[in-house]
Formats: C-alpha cells, structure tokens, sequence
C-alpha cells in the first residue's frame, strides 16, 4: 500500500546540490509495524517528511493506496494528510492552552467533522492510545511527558489514517517512559492492524518494529524482517 | 472547518494573551472613541445651526428688493436700495402662486424709541397678521398685530423680549403702556416669546406695527423691503421660487430675468451653504481622528506578526494535520477582525461617552447618529482585515517542515 519507487530528494541552496535521498524503494503492506533507522545527517527526516507528504520528491513516485502523490500541489498534499496520515513528532507539539480532548479533535476539525462524532471518535482513540479517562479534560501542558506523547498518538489516530508516522517518538522521554510508548505502538500494530512508520536513530528504540530499513548517506543499506524483537516486558525472541 | 471552531480558536487564541490583546484593542477603542465623538460634535454643531436657520421660520422663500436703485428714489441707507416691491406684489403672489402656506409682507427700518423716561434703539418691523406664522413668531403676553389693526392703521406695537427689557424692565407686563416711535405715540398689545439663538441678526430685539401704520406713518411710501413666503412643504420651494420670480417679472415688466430689481431667496440655499460649512468641520475633525484608528491598525498588525511568530511551531503542526493555507490564514484573519470587533463596540460606548461628557460639561451639544456607529464598525472590519491580511497570509504561507523545526 506504500511504495516508494527510486526516490531521490536535493537540496539546493545557492549554487550547492545537496543530495539527501539517493534511489530509495521500497514497498510497506498494510498492517506491517516498520522502523526507519539511521544516523543524524543519514536522509531519515526528509524521507519521513515524503512520506508523510509534507515535501515532495525531486525525482521518483511515491505511491500511498495506489495513488501517486509525488507531484501534488500544497492543498492536496493537506488533503492526503487529513486523510490517510497521522503523525507523532518527538516534541509532541500539542496545543498547550487546550484541553486533552480538543487536541485529540483538532484533526477533525479540518476534516469538517461535526462536534459530537468528533467527541465520539477521540474517545475511542484515546482509549487505543491508553490515556485514562480522568484525564480528557485537563490542560494538556498539565500532563507528564508520556501522558502527552499518548494524546498525541490519540491525535495521530483520530482520522483513521491509512499511516502513522512517529518521528523520534521517544526521543524527549526518559526510558522507563520510552518504553511504554513503543509498547503502546506495538499494541496498536497488533491488535488494532494499524500500519506504523517509525523513525530513529537508535537502534534499542528500532528493533521494537516488526522490520527494520537502515538507511545511511540517503541510501538503503539494509531492509530486512527484525529478528530480535524487542517485546513489552523487554523480552527478545 | 467550520465557524464555530474558527470562533473558539480565536477566542482562546485572544484571551491566552489577555494583556497584549488588551492593549492593542485599547489602541483601537481610543481611534474609533475620537472619531464617533469627532464626528458627534461636528453633527451637533450642524444641528445647531440648521436649527437656529430655522427659527426664523420653515420653508420659506425670501423676496427682497435687488440692489438698482430707481431713478428718484429717497432711499435711506438701512433699506434696500430699491423701493420697487410694493403690498400689491404680496397680494399678487398670495392670490397666483400656488403650494404657498402664508405671505407676509414687511417693511423694517431702525429709529429711536422712548418710552417714560428711557429710551433705545431698534428695528421697526411693519407687516401682518400672517407674519406669526410665516416667521414662527410666538406671543408671550398679549396679542400679535390682527389684520383688523392694519385695515384700521391702529397705532398699536408687539415688543420683542429684549426691546421689553430694555424700556420697561425684565419680565415687566407692558401691555397697555405707550412707546413713541418717531413722535408718534404707539400702545403696547404685546411681547413675542423669546427665540433665543443669535443666527441672522436677533429677533429677540425688535417691536412689529402693523403695516400699513409703517408706511402712512414712518416710510411714508407704499414699498415694502422684504416679503416673505411660506411654501405648504419643502417639496414645493423651487416650485413656488420659480412662480414668484416669474409672476414679479411680468408685474414688474421685465423680459430679462438678470435685469431684475429683486432677488428670491431660498432657505434651503441659506441651510445648505451652512451645512456645506460644517460638513468640512466635521470632515476635517473625523480625518484627525482617523490617524488614530490608524496607527491602532498598525499597533493590530504588530501584535499579530508577534503572535505568527510565536506560533510557528502552531502552524506547522496544524499544516501536518491536515490544514489548508486558507484554513490558516482565516484563523489569523478571524483574530485580527475579531480585535478590531471588540475595539469598535468598546470604541463606540467610549466615543459615546465623550460626546455625552462634552455636551454636559462643555457646553457644545454632539449628536451621535447611527451613521457615525456603522462608519466607525465599517471602518474597523476593514482595519481589521487591512492589518490582518499580511500577518494572516505570512503565517499561511510558512512550510509545514519549517514551521515543526522552527525553535
């Protein structure tokens, strides 16, 4: 449902070319849980922005549920993300002054969606997200840094995407924290079928994935099912 | 998105910052504050004036005697400079004009007047009973000269309120007591109520005799120097200007209407040539005003690209959930309108105020009409949108990969 056909991405800035993405392909099934791994500097970032259709590539497709949405103007590129993506980032980024509940809703809110399916919705997802009730209608800045990465997971969900892309989503929170965040992704792989992207630099956080795709100096150096993975209780198989 | 939404992102977006939006929307109350009251005051002004022209009757057309002067004529300087209007051409007109309320006749000079003991100097306004009303006269004491003293060349007189004063004392009743004008013995029948306003010459000061009394008596000619027309409505005052020009030309025989010895004078011209004046007073005050609620604009705009750049991270996030550049740029639009919104409600009590506290301490009446409120709404949405537009479409126009790493 995701292919990425010979993608490359440059940078131009003044008279310098830089290259950041050098013939990526690749193919992602629905359903599948898939860590994006790689040092700072390696293409990551910029790959997760295509595929999260922030940015488009210079050359090759980028297919998501068949559709190429490699050449699309800014305004269907939004749609495509209200639509089929939902995103993590490892700032969190929620709405500091809004409830935990309005956060969740935002993205239906462009969506058009009225108030109270939308109500309905979020509940739903924060319960898949694992944030306990008594906490819906609090200020989100009131919340502990895993409580926040929850909402936002609950916010990445809230419009049924066809991706979710979590970038970094560990990256502000202290292990213990880390920990129950992943686990909170592999259940949503697991149980609730969700296709999600990963994107690290650390290779602890990346083995939790189903399949790993190592990419060093914007190439594909390794793409191949994750042997060792790392499960809730920190077991490895 | 829909409006409601639009509306609770604004609201929390404006009360998460309570002092800055407070103190950009004060720039925008004290702009639209002074040009309500600016305006209050140049429309008081105007009201005053239009209301003062008026006292000295409604509708009415003037007719005076032009400015050649017939051959032999005993002219004395105060009067017209030609004698050619007579009481047959005020006849005339009451009979043949049409649309036409009253017409009074007046002949008015100056002379000295004692009476026991003191004396004074003051028009002398001979003319009839229809003069009451063309020319809102009103008797406090007494009566107003009746077409019965005129027939009879009655030497009878109606004092203004300050000629009254002058000769018998404040608030004295001088019904019944003589005046002598021009040593001729003349009993007081009444005193007019006072019209107060000072706005052609004051009418307050003056006695009226009956007409034809003036002209036996003291012109000792038949013209008279001023014939003053009342049309039924002020619809029909070019109307009867037109007939009563026409009808004293053929009675005058003259063929060229620049060739003639009188003039028509229309209120409405007098009331348009002063309100023309005060327009441009209030114009003026309202454009000095006006630099206020400009440089609050300014002061809106500033806060807002404050706020785009505070809230970069903001926009991005919204952009990657889904959001368009129009739903972006509304939201900042909606802010900047929604200022400018409060400023105005709050601009327009605060103008309205002013005006009250002007009127009652300062002595200038103001009147705030719903032209100046929906000017000053009008001019603040489009502040709003004005000052708006640039910071709204800077923010929209942030790339979403941008705006997330921005710190």
């Amino acid at each position: 449902m995701i292919e990425c056909r010979d993608i490359d991405k440059i940078y131009q800035s003044g008279s310098v070319e830089t290259k950041v993405l050098k013939s990526v392909s690749f193919k992602i099934e629905e359903g599948e849980f898939v860590a994006i791994m790689g040092p700072s500097g390696s293409g990551k970032s910029t790959l997760m922005h295509i595929l999260g259709c922030l940015d488009t590539p210079t050359n090759g497709n980028y297919f998501l549920d068949e559709q190429d949405v490699s050449q699309l103007s800014d305004d269907e590129l939004a749609d495509i993300r209200k639509n089929k993506i939902g995103f993590v980032f490892q700032s969190f980024n929620l709405l500091p002054r809004a409830t935990v509940l309005r956060n969740v809703v935002l993205p239906l809110v462009y969506a058009g969606i009225p108030r109270e399916k939308r109500e309905e919705q979020a509940k739903i997802v924060l319960q898949e997200a694992g944030l306990e009730e008594s906490h819906y209608y609090h200020l989100s800045n009131q919340l502990s840094g895993g409580q926040m990465q929850r909402v936002a997971i609950a916010r990445a969900l809230v419009n049924n995407p066809s991706l979710v892309l979590a970038d970094e989503p560990t990256g502000n929170l202290d292990t213990k924290t880390g920990e129950i965040v992943l686990e909170t992704f592999q259940k949503l792989n697991a149980e609730h079928k969700r296709t999600i992207v990963l994107i690290t630099h650390e290779r602890y956080v990346a083995e939790h994935a189903n399949r790993i795709i190592h990419i060093i100096d914007g190439r594909i150096v390794e793409d191949g099912q994750n042997k060792h993975q790392r499960f809730i209780n920190g077991k490895t198989t | 998105m829909i409006i409601s939404d639009l509306l609770q992102e604004t609201y929390s977006a404006i009360f998460m910052n309570k002092v800055r939006s407070g103190l950009t929307i004060l720039g925008i109350i004290i702009g639209i504050g002074s040009v309500v009251a600016m305006i209050s005051i140049g429309q008081g002004a105007q009201g005053q004036i239009q209301s003062s022209i008026e006292s000295i009757g409604s509708n009415l057309i003037m007719v005076m005697p032009g400015f050649q002067a017939g051959a032999g004529s005993q002219v004395r300087s105060s009067r017209g400079s030609a004698q050619t209007l007579t009481r047959e051409d005020a006849d005339a007109i009451s009979e043949q004009v049409s649309f036409i309320g009253a017409v009074a006749p007046e002949i008015s000079s100056r002379y000295q007047i004692t009476a026991k003991g003191t004396n004074t100097n003051t028009s002398i306004i001979g003319t009839v009973a229809s003069y009451s009303q063309v020319r809102n006269v009103e008797i406090e004491l007494g009566l107003f000269i009746s077409d019965q003293h005129v027939r009879n060349l009655s030497k009878v007189a109606v004092l203004g309120p300050t000629t009254r004063d002058d000769l018998f004392g404040e608030n004295s009743n001088p019904v019944g007591q003589k005046v002598r004008i021009n040593r001729i013995d003349f009993t007081v029948i009444g005193v007019t109520k006072t019209k107060g306003g000072t706005g052609f010459g004051s009418q307050d000061d003056m006695i009226f005799i009956p007409l034809s009394t003036a002209q036996r008596f003291l012109a000792g000619s038949d013209h008279v120097s001023t014939i003053s027309v009342q049309a039924q409505d002020s619809d029909y005052m070019a109307s009867v200007q037109q007939q009563v020009t026409s009808l004293l030309l053929t009675r005058h025989n003259i063929s060229d209407p620049q060739m003639a010895d009188f003039s028509v004078m229309n209120q409405a011209d007098i009331v348009e040539t002063a309100s023309s004046v005060t327009n441009t007073f209030t114009v003026l005050l309202a454009a000095i005003a006006g630099i206020s609620l400009v440089v609050g604009g300014i002061g809106i705009m500033n806060m807002m690209l404050t706020t785009v750049t505070e809230r970069t991270r903001e926009i991005g996030l919204r952009k990657a959930i889904g959001a368009k550049n129009k739903d972006i740029s509304f939201q900042f639009l909606a802010e900047a309108i929604m200022l400018t919104f409060i400023g105005g409600v709050v601009g327009v009590i605060f103008g309205w105020l002013i005006s009250l506290l002007i009127s009652k301490f300062g002595g200038i009446t103001t009147s705030v009409s719903m032209f100046s409120i929906v000017l000053a709404f009008g001019v603040s949405a489009a502040i709003g949108i004005c000052f708006g537009y640039y910071p709204a479409r800077r923010a929209a126009s942030l790339k979403p990969i941008e705006a997330l790493r921005y710190e």
